[in-house]
């Protein structure tokens, strides 16, 4: 039985369609430069001159016009959107809390974690894993999910969690430490002395 | 299908018996038997398929990937209820001979990437391409674009390709899984 080779098929890395295509998606000139840096032959193909006028083929000047200006009002839409969820993103925040369970015993709770786009369940696992102690991945009273970490290691995790988020360029991206039960109780304490 | 989909939609992921494997490829191959010489390429032999079960009794397939490429599961096909198994777009990219094909007018496209049915016109405009034989209803066909070198989406063919250049209106095409849908931007 003979073996058929299977087609490799290069696919553009910023919106993981085959270069062709990028034209239609809503991050071309990202995709275009992303492609003139990393397989110049394929771009001089696709977007040479010669080659764009082949395109026009089967479809009359107006009506091709007519497309691109559509598609480009389409990209300038959603790269706007793109930008607003980036600022968006940049502006929530990751709150690390830590909270008394008894005198010496505590659990962390991490919220708005949605932010790194990542299986909560498995970076849960990996705090697990890394601290040698129970995780779970729990709904908050927002219906947000939260990570519970038992035991007291939210300096441990902070480290973590800025890691990822270098790793996905969301630097800017603020991480809370609040440390729960304590300052409630010095509040109560405060006001019962008054 | 896709149009929405997400990891919230899985249900169940289990491993799948070698036989059932079996069972799998020689179904695969019955529906496309252009396949057959590079079936062991799609499912490897000694692979462990995975299947996922998801809303909707949608079930996907997906084995380990050959390539190194971060990710290391790919999903190579699924099927929706007890319908035809149909082949991922990633699939269909490796082994484009396999699978009938179609082709839009350029006009098309856009429409295509977001997930339309595709209309008989776009199919039998200057600039699209239908093959000389006979297509039956309900078969499955890999949709590619005029210009363009790979396909842009898979469809279920709602006439047989005869009606569809005699008729040459409605619906020709229903789009089931096309380039930038939830399932081709999944990943394990």
């Amino acid at each position: 039985m003979a073996e058929v080779a299977p087609k490799s098929v290069l696919y553009c890395k910023i919106c993981s369609w085959p270069p062709e295509y990028c034209e239609f998606g809503s991050s071309f000139k990202r995709c275009q430069a992303w492609l003139q840096e990393n397989n110049e032959d394929l771009y001089n193909q696709l977007y040479s001159n010669a080659n764009l006028s082949n395109q026009l083929s089967s479809l009359s000047i107006e009506k091709e016009a007519k497309l691109s200006a559509d598609l480009e009002k389409k990209q300038a839409k959603e790269e706007a959107k793109a930008e607003k969820e980036l600022a968006k993103k940049l502006m929530s925040k990751i709150t690390i809390k830590r909270i008394e369970r008894n005198k010496r015993k505590h659990i962390i709770s991490i919220s708005g974690m949605e932010v790194l786009e990542m299986d909560l369940k498995k970076i849960c696992k990996t705090f697990a894993n890394k601290f040698a102690t129970g995780s779970t991945v729990q709904k908050n009273a927002e219906g947000k999910n939260d990570i519970l970490i038992q035991g007291d290691v939210s300096d441990e995790a902070k480290e973590i969690i800025e890691k990822l988020l270098t790793e996905q360029g969301l630097k800017d991206v603020k991480i809370e430490q609040v440390d729960d039960k304590k300052i409630k109780k010095k509040q109560a304490a405060q006001t019962q002395t008054k | 299908m896709f149009k929405k989909f997400s990891k919230e939609e899985i249900h169940s992921r289990s491993n799948i018996k070698s036989s059932v494997q079996r069972g799998l490829k020689a179904n695969f191959v019955s529906l496309y038997p252009n396949i057959e010489q590079a079936i062991d390429l799609v499912i490897p032999k000694k692979s462990q398929v995975i299947l996922i079960k998801c809303e909707d009794k949608i079930q996907l397939y997906s084995v380990d990937k050959s390539d190194e490429d971060g990710e290391n599961r790919e999903i190579v096909m699924f099927q929706h209820f007890n319908d035809d198994l149909v082949p991922t777009l990633t699939t269909i990219h490796k082994f484009p001979e396999a699978f009938p094909r179609v082709q839009v007018d350029r006009g098309a496209i856009k429409f295509v990437l977001g997930g339309a049915n595709i209309m008989c016109p776009g199919l039998t405009s200057p600039g699209a391409k239908l093959p000389d034989e006979n297509i039956e209803e309900g078969k499955i066909v890999t949709v590619y674009a005029e210009g363009k070198e790979h396909a842009l989406a898979v469809g279920k063919l709602l006439m047989s390709t005869d009606d569809i250049k005699s008729k040459n209106k409605g619906h020709g095409v229903e789009l089931i899984h096309y380039l930038g849908d939830g399932l081709w931007n999944y990943h394990d």
